[in-house]
């Protein structure tokens, strides 16, 4: 399913006196198949962008579609929308609630399939579990809280991929993990991606993730898309990322003060893509072989 | 004296627990310090922490804060006055409606006379530059500023250890920096023992020291710089190595002339350096 949002405007408290317009004209298209990346500060209205992707907040002002569903359209089935699109949310492993791994993994199921038969819920529990890389024998019955943290963020990814959403979109999927968990994570959701689940959207304030694994991102400011390209395209622009109060990923500030000194180096800003090229650079010059 | 010491520290959560959460951890941290701990999740960071302010007490072992005794339960409120501690969640420490009783709450608590806890406040708002926000409401802040907020709530009570828990995990870079600029400014200008617990290698960088537990032992114990230079024990705790070592150390192996780098501006030296010898 891809999406394509025009002119979207949205405002928080609107005819109040904390009236704040989050979005101001979001234009935005994403394909199917991306691993797509939301770039931009806090305030910078991201959430509220993608909160109106499976309707969690009602199109307002512009236009939304996302496959076959328009947004706009008050008769759109959104519960179907819902089931499509899944939502990832910060620190999702607080919302966790239910006694077992097994039935909070199900909820959503539940709401969205209700007549769907016992047996086939469970298998897409376990399903889902095993998607997550736990082990639906050992956790199934334990309660979420005695998981550790990381283990708890596996869960509650798998309440909502139970649904098989074709459309994944996770806010700050790795924040507060430690580096073997966060790399862990973005692992798993190539993994997914792979599969029924066409497209992902990250959003992210860490642009080494973003620089590593993304097709294509945008960057928003002050409730409007300022770039949308790929990772390499965007980093080349780091002077205005910097200048938008942005950070940018170690690869391209090291990039920078290379420039200063005048030596120009072409890579896409990931690391490995970035060792290659320096290395090539120094090889190129004859370096290795002067001794 | 030494701000805090562990002599053989053994803890344990519930007796039928297979494993020990801190497990035979001796280490003692000089007032002034700046250390830092890295660790995986449930390596025991968090559990060390607790034992400082006395939030737990040792299964076996001993530890003191300024020669205190922490399992002396008459020391408790000395101890907590003097080790402050800051946790993850910014949205979980704030108790009042607005700033400056949010940070009266601690004084309030010890009994600090009036006259006296509104000259802390001036203080401890200043000295996370949150001073402009006095009169404002808590909910409506960046996760930065609510974590300012939080530490300013600590400094009231006028600690001279701060112990901080993942505090800056769940802010954005920005949030992130304003925070680290308050620790680092608190370490130098006023002296403050700290401690921060923290999962960004780059965090820990800006420490005079760190610490590496793994499954609740201490396992390194060293000045950052050469921590992250033993990066094949780094691995094997689980740990990675900042960005920037990470590509230096990728570049030494690819043959370059590089020496470890610890952030950009230091690897775009040697690699600048090593591509003008030539």
């Amino acid at each position: 399913m891809r999406i394509v949002a025009k002119d979207l405007t949205y405002t928080y408290n609107p005819k109040s006196p904390f009236a704040s317009q989050a979005l101001k004209g979001v234009d935005i298209v994403i394909e199917e198949g991306e691993f797509f990346g939301i770039i931009g500060h806090t305030g910078s209205g991201k959430s509220t962008f993608v909160q109106h992707l499976n309707a969690l907040i009602k199109l307002t002002g512009g236009s939304l579609t996302v496959g076959d569903y328009d947004l706009s359209d008050k008769k759109c089935k959104f519960l179907e929308l819902r089931s499509k699109v899944g939502m990832v949310f910060q620190y999702p492993e607080y919302q966790l609630f239910a006694e077992t791994v097994e039935k909070d993994v199900m909820f959503g199921l539940k709401n969205f399939h209700k007549g769907m038969a016992e047996e086939e819920m469970k298998a897409a529990v376990k399903e889902a579990i095993g998607r997550v890389d736990l082990d639906y024998e050992d956790v199934k019955d334990k309660s979420p809280f005695e998981l550790s943290g990381g283990q708890r963020r596996r869960v509650a990814i798998a309440g909502v991929i139970v649904t098989r959403p074709e459309i994944l979109i996770l806010d700050e999927p790795a924040a507060g993990l430690d580096p073997l968990g966060k790399k862990e994570i973005m692992q798993l959701l190539h993994a997914i991606h792979g599969s029924w689940c066409k497209t992902v959207v990250i959003v992210s304030h860490d642009m080494d993730e973003i620089a590593e694994n993304c097709t294509r991102a945008a960057v928003f400011s002050e409730g409007k898309v300022v770039m949308e390209d790929t990772p390499a395209e965007i980093f080349k622009r780091s002077d205005e990322l910097i200048s938008l109060g942005l950070d940018i990923p170690v690869t391209a500030k090291c990039a920078r003060v290379m420039k200063e000194r005048g030596i120009e180096i072409d890579t896409d800003f990931t690391c490995d893509d970035f060792i290659a090229k320096t290395l090539a650079l120094w090889k190129g010059q004859g370096g290795g072989n002067a001794q | 004296m030494e701000a805090v010491t562990f002599e053989n520290v053994k803890f344990i959560y519930r007796e039928d627990d297979p494993a020990y959460a801190v497990n035979g951890v001796s280490l003692s941290i000089g007032e002034g310090q700046f250390v830092a701990v890295l660790g995986r999740n449930g390596s025991g960071k968090s559990t060390l922490a607790k034992l400082i302010n006395a939030l737990l007490t040792p299964t076996e072992g001993k530890v003191t804060v300024f020669g205190m005794d922490t399992a002396d339960a008459k020391q408790t409120f000395e101890i907590r006055k003097s080790a402050g501690m800051v946790f993850q969640n910014p949205d979980n420490q704030t108790v009042a409606s607005i700033v400056e009783d949010d940070v009266a709450f601690g004084p309030e608590n010890i009994g600090v006379p009036r006259e006296e806890i509104g000259k802390r406040i001036d203080f401890a708002l200043d000295a996370v530059g949150m001073q402009a926000f006095r009169h404002s409401t808590p909910s409506r802040l960046s996760g930065g500023q609510k974590q300012r907020i939080a530490i300013a709530g600590v400094l009231a009570i006028m600690p001279k250890i701060m112990i901080l828990d993942e505090s800056t995990a769940m802010l954005d870079p920005k949030g992130r920096r304003e925070v680290m600029d308050v620790i680092k400014k608190l370490n130098k200008d006023r002296g403050m023992t700290v401690i921060l617990i923290t999962h960004f290698m780059e965090e820990a960088l800006e420490a005079d020291r760190a610490i590496v537990m793994h499954r609740g032992e201490v396992v390194m114990d060293a000045a950052p710089e050469e921590v992250f230079s033993r990066s094949e024990e780094l691995e094997a705790y689980n740990l990675t190595l900042p960005r920037a070592a990470y590509i230096s150390k990728k570049l030494a192996e690819g043959g370059m002339p590089v020496k470890g780098a610890f952030n950009a501006e230091e690897l775009a030296e040697e690699i600048c350096a090593s591509l003008q010898k030539i």
